[in-house]
């Protein structure tokens, strides 16, 4: 790995983000924007509360996953990867430009969503509402990281984007959005225990329900990190620097 | 012309009887179908080598095992003195894949720059680069909003960035109109002066003209390894289409 190979990819992509105006937009708008609308369905209370909550978590990492998918498919089927792959570029490089840089887009994301929730839509939790900015980036990363390994098993920007209801369909159901994680068969409580959108989701509960959630917070941000990380090294895995 | 002033000043003429490419009974397979059958050739340093052949006869194929993006299956490959893929090599081949492979939503200053930079070069590099082929003055458009040549040559600045030794383009003419498709050709014909070896494929006969040899492949077989000059004489044919017609019908190697 090289830092400055790193370096120069993140800004790249970070320059393609910034071309695409409308995208950026999207990206950091569009979770407000239903986050809005969610309030007024409910007409706010502590129902909002819940719900709104959760979705901190889970539309950061659904809205990375679908943007990513479809980049990292673009690099592969336009040329671009193979050719990066004949220069000194090692794949590490390109999967840490990656998420760094969609990264910062969650990050910046992440604060207008957590911004409109608790001023606009007078979100409350009885824990400080700054964790909730880590649970969301390390959400988006994972999203990020799954977004990458996702780009692997389609062929168009069609079934990149089919893959998004695969990929993120199971997690919505069983994170414990819709039903309480204990009142699932067990089945499901194990899928919901392999799954990372869970641990976010616990993770944003801890900082509703406790005044002092980071023992709570920290441990299920690990797991999330540990999942991001995995999906990485898969990834990498996933696009041979030689075909067969 | 758009030829860099840099391309005009007078080098000390480059040896040529140095290897580039040396080729020994190579044979590869794609998904376990053989693709290459035993070639066996030698490119000489500063020349340009047209690797021609119809559609389907693994001239792809042969240029990706050269940048080492394809995974050999036996024979001996070597590129100036290396094996293919090693990071020694990856300073010193530029490579153009089929089709446009630059980021179309940057500019051409922007995608030059990333490919300097991935070779650790600066960013007067990437400008030198951008100036060779022409495009100063679009530098600051994005490839999207190039024409179809303009673009083709954005992607060759990017293989061009740190004065490659070794550069291997898969079909950069192809779709080009004719004054673009000798723009590039010119260009190519001052870099190869300059002592860069250069294998470009194509399927447009014609341009084995422009070419110090040619590799003319079919069905995964070098048919033959000659100048132009010997593929018309040695054939009898009026124009290169019939030549490598002619070849294909005699089924002979030379």
């Amino acid at each position: 790995m090289s830092v400055h190979i790193f370096a120069a990819s993140m800004r790249r992509i970070l320059q393609q983000l910034r071309a695409d105006r409308r995208t950026m937009v999207l990206i950091v708008a569009v979770p407000a924007l239903l986050l809005t609308l969610l309030y007024f369905v409910y007409g706010g209370g502590p129902a909002f509360d819940q719900i709104a909550l959760s979705l901190l978590g889970i539309l950061p990492m659904l809205v990375m996953f679908l943007i990513t998918s479809v980049a990292m498919l673009r690099e592969r089927t336009g040329g671009t990867l193979e050719r990066l792959f004949t220069t000194p570029l090692h794949r590490p490089d390109l999967l840490a430009g990656y998420g760094v840089a969609f990264g910062l887009a969650a990050l910046v994301q992440s604060l207008v969503l957590i911004t409109v929730s608790v001023w606009g839509l007078s979100l409350k939790t009885t824990g400080p509402i700054v964790w909730v900015l880590l649970i969301a980036f390390c959400a988006a990363a994972v999203g990020v990281a799954t977004g990458l390994l996702a780009s692997a098993f389609a062929r168009t920007e069609f079934q990149a984007v089919q893959f998004m209801p695969l990929f993120i369909g199971p997690q919505v159901f069983l994170c414990g959005l819709f039903a309480p994680h204990a009142s699932m068969p067990r089945v499901l409580q194990g899928l919901a225990d392999a799954l990372p959108m869970t641990y976010a989701v616990r993770a944003l509960r801890a900082v509703g329900d406790q005044a002092d959630p980071a023992g709570d917070v920290l441990r299920n941000v690990l797991v999330l990190a540990a999942f991001a990380l995995g999906a990485l090294a898969l990834a990498a895995t996933s696009m041979p620097r030689r075909t067969r | 012309m758009w030829l860099a002033p840099a391309l005009r000043t007078v080098r000390l003429a480059p040896v040529r009887t140095e290897t580039a490419i040396r080729v020994q009974g190579l044979d590869v397979a794609l998904r376990g179908s053989d693709v290459l059958h035993d070639l066996a050739f030698e490119i000489l340093r500063g020349a340009i080598v047209g690797l021609m052949g119809p559609s389907g006869a693994g001239k792809t194929t042969l240029m990706r095992a050269i940048v080492g993006a394809q995974r050999v299956k036996g024979g001996e490959l070597r590129v100036l003195g290396h094996r293919p893929g090693t990071a020694e090599l990856r300073h010193r081949v530029g490579y153009v894949t089929q089709g446009l492979s630059v980021y179309r939503d940057l500019t051409v200053q922007q995608n030059a720059e990333y490919f300097a930079a991935l070779q650790g070069h600066s960013r007067a590099s990437a400008m030198d680069a951008v100036a060779a082929v022409g495009l100063s003055d679009f530098a600051r458009r994005r490839v999207d909003r190039l024409s179809g040549g303009q673009a083709s040559r954005a992607s060759l600045a990017c293989a061009l960035v740190g004065d490659p030794a070794l550069l291997v383009l898969d079909e950069p003419t192809v779709g080009l109109d004719p004054v673009t498709r000798e723009e590039i050709w010119q260009h190519l014909q001052g870099l190869a002066g300059q002592g860069t070896t250069i294998l470009v494929s194509s399927h447009v006969m014609d341009e084995a003209a422009r070419c110090d040899s040619v590799l003319l492949l079919r069905d995964g077989r070098l048919l033959a390894h000659l100048t132009p000059g010997q593929l018309l004489e040695r054939t009898g044919g009026t124009s290169y289409d019939d030549a490598f017609l002619r070849l294909i019908r005699s089924g002979e190697s030379m």
